[in-house]
């Protein structure tokens, strides 16, 4: 008998602790407001970019970009290489909101991740985080000149995102 | 059909006479279109050349070109407003004769303001064009006290909406640069540009390298000067008619 009251004392101090676990987690569940929310993330609500890939894989992007555009822009400036694939202008011609025309924000391509890595960037307190189109207020008048030059750009910066493979050397 | 000896040779001249030119023609339009992806080279040189028998006094077409091109027209203060490009008034003391000139950025050989910078920021390209890194400009503005001209501007305040293709900011000095986006593009910068279709003409812009140039071929037929000639700058920017 005695064994048998120690057995019931042990299955009632379960079912209790179960209720009480139960009741916790249903206090929490009630108490968060619904189901789960996902671990947050900077891409969420962040509009990719226009084109269908970008000039280089993602991953490569993520890691190196910085190099990229650091390398570009002592070519560009000192040398006056204009090569798009890694000019700033092309990344924010193709990632800029299209509701927003920016790349700012809060759900910015650039400033979303920035923010939620807690890296300050400051290319745009000089650089326009808007593509060149919604900044310029004569883009018509530029837009006849530009053409034949944009289009040579233009294939050339496309056949150069198709032959080379990038390693990050760059 | 058969062709006669004197229309074989005539055939034959013509085939080497376009063999022999093709390749000339060629090399011109290599030197004038640099691809993008291309380096400057010191074999061009830009330059202008400034007619101030054209620049009349009420004018100043080359200095709203510059600022709309640019992005200037910013809500700033008068006084510490960037200003790339001036109109510059003379007046003979003795006879009264007045002139007009635009004044910019010399864009000179040995540059003092690239002599003084203590970052290198400030440098002259090889194409012979002045510019300014502001990525590596600290804001100390030996440059605009070491400029002869009177050519650059400091920015005190912050901007916004600059323009895409020309990244201005706080704390950095600036000038003419030849409108370098348009150059490196293979276009004229914007002052000759207006000058040209509202103004007297008085602008003109090319290679002065280039002795087939248009400007190269008025520079060496026609008087032209240096303003400050004795600091012995070899400027890029000439005058005629002071």
């Amino acid at each position: 008998m005695a064994i048998n009251n120690h057995k019931k004392l042990v299955l009632g101090a379960w079912i209790a602790a179960i209720v009480v676990i139960a009741a916790f987690f249903a206090a929490a569940y009630a108490l968060s407001g619904g189901p789960a929310t996902p671990v947050p993330s900077p891409l969420t609500g962040v509009y990719p970019g226009k084109g269908k890939k970008c000039v280089a894989p993602v991953a490569v992007m993520r890691r190196y970009h910085m190099q990229f555009l650091l390398h570009q822009r002592d070519l560009t400036v000192h040398e006056g290489v204009r090569t798009k694939r890694f000019l700033l202008t092309n990344c924010v011609d193709c990632h800029a909101d299209p509701k927003t025309h920016s790349v700012l924000g809060k759900h910015g391509f650039c400033a979303s991740c920035h923010a939620y890595a807690a890296v300050q960037i400051d290319c745009f307190s000089c650089h326009s985080p808007h593509p060149e189109r919604v900044t310029t207020a004569f883009a018509d008048d530029l837009a006849p000149q530009h053409s034949r030059l944009a289009e040579m750009v233009k294939a050339t910066a496309i056949t150069q995102i198709q032959s080379d493979p990038v390693d990050g050397s760059q | 059909m058969s062709i006669d000896r004197r229309q074989f040779l005539a055939v034959g001249g013509a085939v080497v006479a376009s063999a022999a030119l093709a390749p000339g023609m060629r090399l011109i339009e290599l030197a004038q279109a640099r691809s993008p992806d291309q380096a400057v080279s010191n074999l061009q040189r830009w330059g202008m050349l400034v007619d101030t028998t054209r620049c009349s006094e009420g004018c100043s077409a080359c200095v709203t070109a510059c600022n709309k091109e640019n992005g200037l027209e910013q809500d700033i203060r008068l006084d510490i407003r960037p200003q790339w490009i001036r109109k510059v008034t003379l007046r003979d003391e003795n006879t009264g004769y007045v002139q007009t000139l635009p004044m910019m950025c010399q864009h000179c050989e040995e540059p003092p303001c690239a002599d003084v910078c203590p970052t290198g920021a400030s440098f002259r390209r090889a194409d012979g064009i002045v510019l300014v890194d502001r990525h590596i400009c600290i804001g100390c503005r030996y440059c605009m006290m070491a400029c002869p001209y009177k050519a650059r501007s400091f920015v005190h305040e912050n901007l916004t909406d600059q323009r895409a293709e020309i990244p201005r900011g706080k704390g950095t000095v600036e000038a003419c640069n030849l409108c370098v986006h348009r150059v490196d593009e293979g276009r004229i910068p914007a002052c000759v540009e207006a000058c040209n279709a509202d103004g007297g003409k008085a602008l003109a812009f090319g290679d002065i390298n280039d002795p087939a140039s248009d400007i190269a071929k008025r520079l060496a037929t026609q008087q032209s000067a240096e303003i400050r000639a004795d600091l012995d700058l070899n400027t890029g920017v000439r005058y005629q008619g002071l």
